[in-house]
């Protein structure tokens, strides 16, 4: 009879631990590296990827649509090869183009993808040519000296 | 005079590789007799009640005023920089990564780890483990593993409701108290919080610690010198020896898991 008790009392005790660990996962975690979910693979060539990291979302029109996979350099052709595994619900055009864009002034970057005109959808596979690189904020502060360079010479003239 | 101090020097180095040594062959000692326990799943039951049961209420109360303090703390910061909605993401991280597996084991080790200290102690000092060893009942089978068993189920669990509770507490000022925006208070908290690399890990850290706190009070217990006085100096060293390991088990372990 007492052991009786005690087991309940354990029982219920690793209970509460299992209940913890689940709302810890589920409420206060996201699962996107452990969802199993099918995604169709495509991949982009990218001349600088600046911080895209894997695990970052894919975007088109602000909702997430896939996660960034494998990141990798082709030595060929001197550019970062992305994976990006979408989700099979949501179908794009092939001529559809990549963006790496900043979430907020100071975030995470991640990839958004706008869609084409074309009647044939992208399988798995594809690749996307038409990309378009992160902006390097040294890049921006050159262009913006040279452009005000630019100015002066010709108010000078 | 210099080469006594010298001699006493290299006597303490000799004497902690020894007591080291000797250790980790305690440590593997145990762990051959561990798996035997479970013949008698009864008694490992048990103690998980005495060690895990009656450690609820300080980890639950600990975890509430923790995660209470976290949510005031960061909003305090965090408003400085019109960031406030970060602070479910920051509290979560902070607690599910770091303060709940350590602290938990902190917590554990003071109120468990003596408490098993203790009572191993007392019963060396009554004699009644040699009376076991007399009757080829194994000791460190029918005593000590139960309660290592105990221990390494009950830490992950306990380290859990600490997160957990912390979370809720923090909540309850951020959201409630505070009037932070209830839907980026848990949104944040979803996009910053990853299952596999934070929660996973926070398990992993508190399987570790609840070994290395058990194993360090159930063997402080069984090799105290079988005087009141020796007893009670043990349950001291369980909780200095127990925290340090808990701490730098926790720095390596994170290096480990959380560095790129």
């Amino acid at each position: 009879m007492h052991r009786k008790i005690i087991d309940i009392w354990v029982g219920l005790f690793v209970l509460l631990g299992a209940a913890a660990v689940l709302f810890l996962a589920l409420q206060a975690g996201n699962m996107s590296s452990l969802s199993f979910a099918e995604t169709y693979a495509v991949t982009g060539k990218f001349d600088n990827i600046g911080g895209l990291k894997p695990q970052a979302p894919v975007k088109s029109a602000g909702v997430v649509v896939g996660r960034v996979g494998d990141i990798s350099f082709d030595d060929k052709t001197y550019q970062a090869m992305v994976r990006l595994d979408l989700d099979p619900n949501y179908k794009f055009p092939k001529d559809s183009s990549l963006k790496i864009l900043t979430a907020g002034l100071l975030g995470e970057q991640y990839i958004g993808i706008e869609p084409g005109g074309d009647t044939k959808n992208l399988v798995d596979g594809d690749r996307i040519n038409r990309t378009q690189s992160a902006t390097v904020l040294e890049d921006l502060i050159n262009q913006f000296i040279y452009s005000k360079a630019a100015d002066g010479k010709e108010s000078s003239k | 005079m210099i080469l006594r101090f010298l001699e006493s020097a290299g006597a303490t180095v000799r004497e902690s590789i020894e007591s080291l040594g000797f250790a980790t062959r305690a440590f593997f000692n145990l762990l051959r007799f561990a798996p035997g326990a479970f013949r008698r799943p009864a008694l490992i039951s048990e103690q998980i009640h005495f060690i895990g049961n009656y450690s609820l209420v300080i980890t639950i109360v600990s975890g509430l005023f923790v995660g209470l303090v976290l949510g005031l703390q960061f909003y305090v910061n965090l408003i400085q920089f019109g960031a406030e909605d970060k602070l479910g993401s920051l509290v979560a991280l902070s607690l599910i990564r770091e303060l709940g597996p350590v602290v938990t084991a902190l917590l554990f080790a003071g109120r468990a780890g003596t408490s098993l200290t203790a009572e191993i102690g007392l019963m060396k000092a009554g004699e009644q483990l040699s009376a076991m060893e007399m009757m080829a009942v194994n000791p460190v089978q029918r005593v000590l593993a139960p309660r290592f068993w105990g221990g390494v189920i009950a830490m992950p669990v306990l380290a859990a409701v600490f997160s957990a509770v912390g979370i809720m507490g923090s909540y309850l000022v951020a959201v409630k108290m505070l009037s932070l925006d209830e839907g980026a208070f848990w949104s944040q908290m979803q996009a910053g919080v990853d299952v596999n690399r934070d929660v996973v890990s926070s398990v992993i850290k508190s399987f570790v610690f609840g070994i290395a706190v058990t194993f360090t009070a159930v063997f402080q217990g069984y090799h105290v010198k079988p005087t009141p006085a020796d007893v009670a100096r043990a349950t001291t060293r369980t909780v200095v020896i127990a925290s340090l390991l808990v701490l730098g088990l926790d720095f390596v372990m994170t290096a480990l898991m959380f560095t790129q």
